[in-house]
C-alpha cells in the first residue's frame, strides 16, 4: 500500500466513524441508528485493518478482524433484537430537539478538535492528526446518553463512546496489545449483553423503553 | 486582439446559457416522466415543459391590480441572475469567460439574490399565500444558506481558494482531493441544500398545488402568462445549475480542460449525461420519499449544515 492511499483510506474509514456518531443524532427511528451505528463498527474496524496493512502487524489485523465481527456485527444484531421486540422502535422526545442537539454535536466537533490539539502534536504521523475525529465520537457519546431516552438510545450512546477510545487507542498508539483489546471488547459485549437483558425485563414489565418513566419507586 | 478571442467567450458563455436554460426545462420534464412511469402511469412527453413556457409565452401579460414594480421585475431578476451564473460557471469547461471572478461564495449570493426577489414579489400582492409561501421559503433558506457556506469553506481549505473552476480543475488533476473525507460530506451537504433550494421533494413537493404543504408554489401563485414562463424558466434554470455544479465537483471528468470547439462540445455532452444521472437518482429517490412535515425540514436541513461543519472539521484535521 503507498502513502497516500494509506493516508486517504484511513481519513476515509476515521471520518466515517464521526458521519456515523452523528447519524445516529440525527436519525429518530432505532433501527435506523442501530444499522449507523453497525456502520461505524465496520468502519473502527476497516480503520485498525488499513493501520495493521502498513505497519504489517499481525497481531492488529487479528485485533481488527475481532473488531470487525464484535462491533461490526454481534453488538448490533443483539441490538436489532431489543429493537425488534419494541413496537414504537423511535426516538420521539428527546431531552433537546434534533436541530439542537445536531448543532451541539458540530460545536462539541470543534470542540474536541482544540482538546486534541497537544495530543496531535505529540504525535506527528498521518494516524496522529485524525485523533481529533476519536475524541469528537467520545464526546457525541457523552452527549448522545444524557439527551437520549430510549434504553436502546443510551446503550448506543456508550457504545459510541467505547468506538470513540477504541478509535483514539488505534491512532495514536498505532497498535493495542491483543489481550488488552480482547478485554475491552468482551467487557464491552458483557456489558450490551447485560443491558440486552435489563433493559427486555424493563419493556415486560413496563411495556415501553422509556426512562424517564422510571423516575418513581413502585411496589 | 484578433476577433477570434473576443468571440470565443461568448460563444462558450452563449453555449452555457443555452444548455442550462434548455437542458433544466429538459431535466424537469425527464424527471416527471420517470417518475409517472415508475407510479405506474404513462407521463407527459419530456419537452412537455418546454410546451409550456412556449404556450405562457404566447399568452396576455395579466397583473394583479395592487402589485407594484417588485412583482414585475422578481421573474426578470431570477432569470437574470441565473443567467450570469450560467455563463461564468465551470459547467461544460474549466475555462468559463470571467472565470476568475467565479468565486463559489459570490455565486451563491447571486443565486440568493433571484429568490429574495421571488419573495419579495410573493408579498407584494397582498395574498395570505404569497406570504405564506415567501415566510416559508425564507425559513427555510435561512438554515440552508449558513450550511451551503460552511459545506464550501470545507472545499476551499485543501484547494486554498473558493474559485470555482480552480476547484474543479483541481479535481481532475488531483483526483484524491475529491475522496478526502472532507470534501465528501461538503458535497453530501450541498445535495440536502440543492433540494431545498430548488424544492424538491423531502422539503417541498413540486407537484401539488395543495395549499397547506405547498412552499414554492404558493409564492408563484399569482404569476401568470409570460412571468410565468419567465418563473418557470428560472427556476428550472437554477435547479439545472446547482446540479451542474454539484456533478462537476463531484465528478469532474469529461468537463472540457482545453480550448476548442471539440473539447466545448464533449464537455457539453458529458455535462448533459451527468446532470441527467444525477436527475433520474433524485426522481428515484423521490418517488420512494413522502414530503417531511413542515416542521421537521429544520431537522433536515441542520443534518446538513452538521455534514458541512464535520467536513470543515476534518479538513482542517487532515490538512
Amino acid at each position: 500500500m503507498n502513502g497516500s492511499a494509506y493516508a486517504s483510506l484511513l481519513e476515509l474509514t476515521s471520518g466515517l466513524v464521526l458521519v456515523c456518531a452523528v447519524v445516529t443524532m440525527w436519525r429518530r427511528s432505532l433501527p435506523a441508528v442501530v444499522k449507523a451505528l453497525s456502520l461505524q463498527g465496520v468502519a473502527l474496524g476497516a480503520a485498525a485493518l488499513i493501520l495493521g496493512v502498513h505497519q504489517h502487524d499481525v497481531v492488529l489485523i487479528a485485533v481488527a478482524c475481532l473488531v470487525l465481527a464484535a462491533k461490526g456485527l454481534l453488538i448490533p444484531t443483539l441490538l436489532g433484537r431489543i429493537v425488534a421486540g419494541d413496537p414504537s422502535s423511535r426516538e420521539a422526545t428527546p431531552v433537546v430537539n434534533v436541530p439542537a442537539s445536531l448543532v451541539i454535536s458540530a460545536a462539541l466537533t470543534f470542540l474536541a478538535y482544540g482538546a486534541a490539539e497537544p495530543v496531535v502534536r505529540l504525535i506527528p504521523t498521518t494516524a496522529g492528526r485524525l485523533v481529533p475525529l476519536g475524541f469528537a465520537t467520545l464526546l457525541i457519546g457523552f452527549f448522545s446518553m444524557v439527551v437520549r431516552r430510549k434504553a436502546v438510545s443510551q446503550i448506543v450512546g456508550l457504545l459510541l463512546v467505547d468506538n470513540g477510545i477504541a478509535l483514539v487507542a488505534f491512532l495514536a498508539t498505532a497498535g493495542v496489545p491483543l489481550l488488552i483489546e480482547l478485554g475491552a471488547s468482551l467487557d464491552v459485549l458483557l456489558a450490551v449483553g447485560v443491558l440486552r437483558v435489563l433493559a427486555s425485563r424493563i419493556g415486560s414489565k413496563f411495556g415501553a423503553f422509556d426512562l424517564d418513566q422510571l423516575r418513581e419507586l413502585h411496589d | 486582439m484578433t476577433g477570434g478571442q473576443v468571440l470565443a467567450p461568448i460563444l462558450v458563455a452563449g453555449a452555457q446559457i443555452v444548455i442550462v436554460g434548455v437542458g433544466g426545462l429538459l431535466l424537469l420534464g425527464l424527471m416527471r416522466k420517470l417518475r409517472s412511469r415508475l407510479e405506474g402511469r404513462v407521463g407527459p412527453p419530456i419537452h412537455q415543459p418546454l410546451l409550456n413556457v412556449r404556450k405562457l409565452f404566447r399568452k396576455q401579460r395579466v397583473r394583479p391590480e395592487e402589485s407594484s414594480w417588485v412583482f414585475s421585475a422578481a421573474p426578470v431578476v431570477l432569470v437574470a441572475t441565473a443567467v450570469v451564473v450560467a455563463a461564468i460557471s465551470p459547467l461544460a469547461t474549466t475555462r468559463p469567460p470571467l472565470g476568475r471572478s467565479a468565486d463559489f461564495f459570490a455565486i451563491v449570493f447571486v443565486l440568493l439574490l433571484g429568490s429574495a426577489a421571488l419573495a419579495l414579489a410573493a408579498l407584494d400582492t397582498g395574498t395570505p399565500f404569497g406570504g405564506m409561501g415567501s415566510s416559508r421559503a425564507m425559513t427555510i433558506g435561512a438554515i440552508a444558506e449558513p450550511a451551503l457556506l460552511v459545506a464550501i469553506l470545507a472545499m476551499s481549505i485543501p484547494a486554498h481558494t473558493s474559485n470555482l473552476p480552480v476547484l474543479v480543475r483541481l479535481g481532475l488533476t488531483h483526483p484524491q482531493m475529491i475522496a478526502s473525507p472532507g470534501r465528501i460530506l461538503a458535497l453530501g451537504s450541498f445535495a440536502i441544500i440543492i433540494l431545498a433550494e430548488s424544492g424538491r421533494l423531502p422539503v417541498d413537493n413540486p407537484s401539488t398545488h395543495l395549499e397547506l404543504t405547498m412552499i414554492h408554489e404558493a409564492m408563484v401563485l399569482e404569476y401568470a402568462g409570460p412571468d410565468l414562463a419567465l418563473v418557470a424558466t428560472g427556476e428550472a434554470m437554477r435547479f439545472s445549475l446547482l446540479l451542474g455544479l454539484l456533478v462537476n465537483l463531484l465528478a469532474p471528468w469529461g468537463i472540457a480542460d482545453r480550448p476548442g470547439a471539440v473539447a466545448l462540445v464533449i464537455g457539453i455532452a458529458m455535462l448533459a449525461v451527468k446532470v441527467a444521472l444525477a436527475g433520474v437518482c433524485i426522481a428515484i429517490f423521490e418517488v420512494f420519499t413522502a414530503k417531511l412535515r413542515l416542521f421537521r425540514v429544520p431537522e433536515l436541513l441542520a443534518g446538513g449544515f452538521v455534514l458541512a461543519v464535520l467536513g470543515t472539521v476534518t479538513a482542517l484535521v487532515v490538512r
